[in-house]
């Protein structure tokens, strides 16, 4: 697997991460070392297997739909980097 | 008197009898930072010596208890030792604080870690990397790395890790004290700040095996505020250890046992071998024959976990926020690259990037998925093990603690120090690291004893009469 400095680009938009030229550079060259490494999971026959998510046996875990408090919403407001009453603040959305 | 180097058990003992009182330990353990903490770096920021409020009354009344950073407690700065989360103070406490809290101890501070648990070593904090008490050229190992050093620097009685490949054990192992990753689901994550929820778990290091016993009695059991919890009874698992264990079966993996384990580990786990034989036990050599593709597995799956876990990171509800200078994007996209450029170190973003190429269009099942299906495998390793077996012995680490900057230049070497503690993550079995010896530098070496689902009774129970057998859990670094 050969990974292009585009692919990284496009990889860190996806996880929206500005990266610099050099960062690019650095996973560009680690990422294919690691790729290479886990190709090893080629070797397998995995054909006949379920995948496992985790590791319980538990499925749809559901709790009773009844009003619980909640955390304070004001508390919440006063750790976020910009906010204005019950609402947070984030750069112009729509234009 | 100097009470920082006593056990949760003998502090008990003390308080009970009235010969000090908690500020007295407090008062010792702050001695003890001021000598010392400058040479480990233990913490992520200065512990709280003063006397906080406890309940009076329960099995830790008045014993100090300090957390990884990545352990959410109220009122308190929680910042995973990362940019991103940089003055967050958590509106809330994770269950296992106030487990504790209901037991009666104090929360006195927070310990430093790999940056959102991501590493090996301590050393991608972004404050500063913890050192190895027994030898501050070397790492403690990690991701708890702060949990494991200050525990065996005597500046903490007692900690909490959280361990998603062996990120409790491996540090346990280099630092010489005794680490718990408990079985899937039998302690809750709620307010565990999350790196791969299907394989993160918390658990306690200590002195010795029983308090790590007592430790997990009081952290573990069900939470409906964490829907993998498991709807099971705690045991005491204090007062299970005590049972004999002559007759136990444990499985020797003839995996574990090859190129790259260190010569000095290798015989330190011959001499444990030998003595738990002496004490009853039989052993058998096993296989586990998926080992070889289980770090693979771990690379793919938890740094997918990772990516979709760490993309609430934007800017947006708490920790650091950055504004671009100036960006051809959309002002909210460009918000969100520059807060996490900004925000997160290079391993961050390592693991992030591999997450998201995982788990990407086209690349789903060539990655994703067959390492999910490989992992069942892993699964089933162990499960058929245990049907013969009751325990499982093996090395935690493969190498005794390495020194600051070998291994940060080349991540798979750093990758492939977690190799003998990623398996049990992966099928969700507790494993325990306790020391085992010491190589001729004077470096500490672990053994891990994994078990069956839900099976930390035995292990503790086979810890426990080894550790009475030996005089490793004593041994106190020169600082």
């Amino acid at each position: 697997m050969t990974i292009s400095r585009n692919d990284v680009h496009y990889i860190a938009h996806l996880a929206r991460l500005g990266l610099t030229e050099e960062e690019v550079s650095h996973f560009q060259v680690q990422l294919e070392g690691i790729l290479r490494y886990v190709d090893k999971l080629k070797e397998l026959d995995i054909s006949n297997v379920e995948p496992m998510a985790h590791a319980l046996d538990l499925k749809n875990v559901f709790r009773k739909d009844e009003i619980t408090p909640s955390l304070d919403p004001r508390a919440l407001m006063k750790i976020a980097p910009a906010s204005q009453g019950q609402f947070y603040k984030v750069p112009k959305v729509i234009e | 008197m100097n009470l920082s180097s006593q056990t949760i058990t003998e502090l008990k003992e003390g308080l009970k009898k009235g010969s000090f009182r908690t500020a007295d330990i407090l008062a010792s353990l702050k001695t003890r930072y001021e000598s010392v903490e400058e040479k480990v770096r233990s913490f992520a920021r200065a512990p709280f010596f003063q006397e906080r409020e406890f309940r009076p009354s329960g099995c830790l009344e008045g014993i100090p208890i300090v957390i990884k950073d990545n352990i959410c407690s109220e009122g308190d700065l929680t910042e995973c030792c990362s940019k991103v989360l940089s003055g967050f103070v958590s509106p809330y406490n994770a269950t296992v604080v106030e487990h504790l809290r209901e037991a009666g101890a104090l929360i006195m501070g927070k310990a430093n870690m790999d940056e959102f648990a991501f590493g090996s070593s301590c050393e991608t904090s972004c404050f500063y990397p913890t050192r190895n008490p027994w030898d501050t050229s070397r790492v403690p190992g990690g991701s708890s790395g702060g949990s494991a050093a200050c525990v065996a620097a005597d500046e903490a009685v007692a900690s909490l890790g959280s361990d998603t490949g062996g990120s409790i054990r491996q540090p346990a192992a280099l630092c010489g004290v005794v680490g718990m990753k408990p079985t899937y689901g039998r302690v809750s994550r709620y307010g565990l700040i999350a790196f791969a929820s299907s394989l993160d778990q918390i658990g306690p290091l200590t002195k010795d095996v029983r308090d790590n016993a007592l430790l997990l009695s009081v952290i573990a059991g069900f939470d409906k505020r964490d829907s993998t919890s498991a709807p099971l009874p705690v045991p005491d698992y204090g007062k299970e250890m005590e049972a004999d264990i002559r007759g136990m079966k444990i499985g020797i993996p003839r995996e574990y046992f090859v190129e790259g384990l260190d010569p000095e580990v290798r015989s330190c786990l011959a001499e444990a071998r030998a003595r738990l034989e002496s004490l009853g036990v039989t052993f058998g050599e096993v296989n586990l024959p998926h080992t070889p593709y289980a770090v693979s597995v771990y690379y793919i799956v938890a740094t997918a976990e990772a990516s979709s876990n760490l993309a609430r990171f934007d800017g947006v509800q708490y920790g650091l926020r950055a504004t671009p200078a100036s960006s051809l994007e959309p002002p909210l996209i460009a918000m969100y690259k520059e807060t996490r450029d900004k925000g997160f170190g290079a391993e961050a973003k390592r693991r992030m990037i591999l997450g998201t190429y995982v788990l990407s269009s086209g690349y789903y099942d060539a990655y994703y998925l067959r390492a999910s299906k490989a992992r069942r495998l892993i699964k089933e390793d162990f499960d058929s093990v245990f049907k013969e077996y009751d325990l499982i012995l093996t090395p935690t680490s493969p190498t005794p603690a390495f020194k600051l900057g070998e291994k940060t230049e080349d991540p798979l070497s750093m990758y492939l120090s977690d190799i003998y503690t990623i398996s049990a993550n992966l099928a969700g079995v507790p494993a325990l690291s306790l020391p085992c010896g010491f190589t001729k530098a004077g470096l500490p070496v672990g053994m891990q004893v994994i078990g069956p689902s839900f099976g930390e009774s035995d292990i503790y129970r086979l810890a426990y009469q080894y550790e009475q057998k030996t005089p490793w859990h004593k041994m106190k670094p020169q600082l």
